[in-house]
């Protein structure tokens, strides 16, 4: 199972869907105003995606070549539905937050490029292993980049007061800060990963 | 002045006289004909503006040899060419003179780290490090950046000083709302001119930051071409815009003379690093700051937008560094 493990960690390192493929960059940028949104973000995508992926590699064979991508689409787009139905539920203030948000991961370039490039190629395990391993690197880079949006922007950690929050530089709660914060975290992976 | 940086430059065959020119020197110009309105404001906001000057500019520079000593490990730093020192001072004309130190300490630190070395130093950033500090203390700290002391002769104490709206403030309620009862409130034109009213640090006294620029353009540090567009957009823009029940001249006054346009004209835009090569690339840049402030101005939230038309206009500076001039011998283009 050394190429399973490969597989699986290839998605939280070597590709991270955020710092290393700079995939699915709206949902990214837009959701992280907290650890705890960009974190229910990012689980989110990864249920979709290794449910996308398991479904992909089992109809891979069935599905004609010229129309592939609108049949990804229908099935990822079926499981999209299914989290939002799900989060409208039991999840409602997160639901709330993250509004649009949802629905948008249907169009996810890492959930659609995963089904392209890996699932419709490859064995169920094996799909569903690169799921867990994406999802997770994608879980993981979003609640990293909310935390420190939410740490340097309002001064709590998943909501935990760590200094008074009129010290916090609202700028990074807003857009500006999100793009700066990623730009500056990118930065500092990219300089761990190459040394 | 001859540092080393320009000794490796002269490659030139043939006897050649240096001009003495240097980046240094430059910056020195420019900080000379920062001071009276330095001066100015420390008459009027006292302590204040002393105090926050000195945390600008020492926490520039120290940040700047920090990041070049520790994460860029330069065998040579670049403090001497005193661009750091220049960029906290323009930093500290931008901030209200009571702001508290560790914003200011702030400010300082991403205006040197995030808007000049993390580009790659002086030459290499795209925006105006003095703005982009500026602007980050004024989405950051909305209610700190824009509780302005007013002037009350020397005061000495550092925090506590009396507060006030500025002239932009009244403008713009004036122009939203046609409500011309505040005329009255907005300072004489005299006062607007030497400076004896509410505003950031540096930007109040207009007289002073005019003798400044015209030593600089005398100097040839700077030439005409931005503050004059600039200011020529904006009185006519004021003209064009005037609100019922102001006349003309005086809303167009009011207009020059109040907020950060004249600091910004003279002394930010003209920044050589982020400002356009060619003549007409400075004048369309002029301009181009002079409508995008007065859009702020006059429909934005913010009530003044002299810092975040520079850094708009600053992201352009590339595309206007494609007019040049024709080759010699070049044939003329169709």
């Amino acid at each position: 199972m050394s190429n399973g493990l490969k597989v699986l960690t290839n998605g939280i390192l070597k590709e991270n869907p955020t710092f290393v493929l700079v995939l699915g960059m709206c949902p990214t940028l837009a959701t992280t105003t907290s650890a705890i949104n960009g974190m229910s973000m990012g689980l989110a995508t990864m249920f979709v995606l290794i449910c996308s992926n398991v479904v992909i590699s089992l109809l891979k064979n069935l599905i004609p070549d010229k129309v592939r991508i609108p049949a990804f689409i229908v099935v990822i787009a079926t499981f999209v539905t299914m989290v939002q139905l799900l989060m409208q539920a039991y999840l409602p203030a997160i639901y709330d937050v993250l509004g649009l948000f949802i629905p948008l991961i249907v169009v996810n370039c890492i959930v659609l490029g995963r089904a392209e490039a890996f699932a419709a190629k490859n064995s169920v395990g094996l799909s569903a292993l690169d799921g867990i391993g994406m999802g997770l690197g994608f879980t993981l880079a979003l609640t990293l980049l909310g935390a420190v949006r939410e740490l340097l922007g309002t001064g709590a950690c998943f909501g935990f007061h760590l200094f008074p929050d009129n010290y916090g530089a609202l700028v990074f709660v807003l857009a500006p800060g999100a793009f700066i914060a990623l730009a500056y975290l990118m930065v500092i992976i990219n300089k761990l990963q190459n040394k | 002045m001859v540092n080393d940086n320009m000794k490796k430059l002269i490659v030139a065959p043939a006897p050649h006289a240096h001009s003495g020119d240097s980046v240094r020197r430059n910056m020195l110009l420019v900080i000379l004909a920062l001071l009276p309105a330095y001066v100015v404001s420390v008459i009027e906001f006292g302590v204040g503006a002393l105090i926050t000057a000195a945390i600008s500019v020492c926490a520039c520079v120290l940040t700047e040899w920090l990041i070049s000593r520790f994460l860029l490990k330069e065998q040579r730093q670049t403090i001497g060419d005193l661009s750091a020192v220049l960029t906290g001072l323009l930093l500290a004309f931008n901030l209200p003179s009571s702001l508290d130190w560790w914003i200011v300490l702030i400010g300082a630190v991403v205006a040197i780290g995030v808007g000049k070395m993390t580009f790659g130093g002086l030459g290499q950033n795209p925006f105006n490090p003095a703005l982009v500090g500026r602007v980050f203390l004024l989405i950051s700290f909305p209610a700190q950046m824009t509780t302005w002391p007013v002037p009350q002769g020397f005061n000495t104490s550092y925090l506590d000083a009396e507060t006030g709206a500025t002239p932009l403030y009244y403008l713009k309620h004036i122009a939203k709302t046609g409500d011309t009862s505040f005329v009255d409130q907005l300072p004489a034109l005299k006062d607007a001119f030497l400076g004896v009213m509410g505003g950031s640090l540096g930007e109040v006294c207009a007289l002073a930051l005019i003798i400044g620029g015209l030593f600089l353009i005398c100097c040839r540090v700077i030439t005409w071409h931005i503050p004059v567009s600039i200011i020529a957009t904006v009185a006519l823009f004021a003209w064009i815009g005037t609100p019922a029940g102001m006349e003309a001249g005086q809303y167009v006054a009011y207009e020059l003379l109040s907020g950060g346009l004249m600091l910004g004209a003279f002394f930010m835009a003209t920044d050589y690093v982020t400002s356009p090569m060619s003549a007409w690339g400075k004048i369309i840049f002029g301009i181009g700051i002079g409508f995008i402030m007065m859009v702020i101005r006059t429909w934005g939230a913010y009530p003044e937008g002299m810092s975040f038309a520079i850094l708009i206009m600053n992201a352009c500076v590339p595309l206007l560094n494609k007019i040049r001039p024709q080759r010699f011998g070049e044939p003329k283009k169709k």
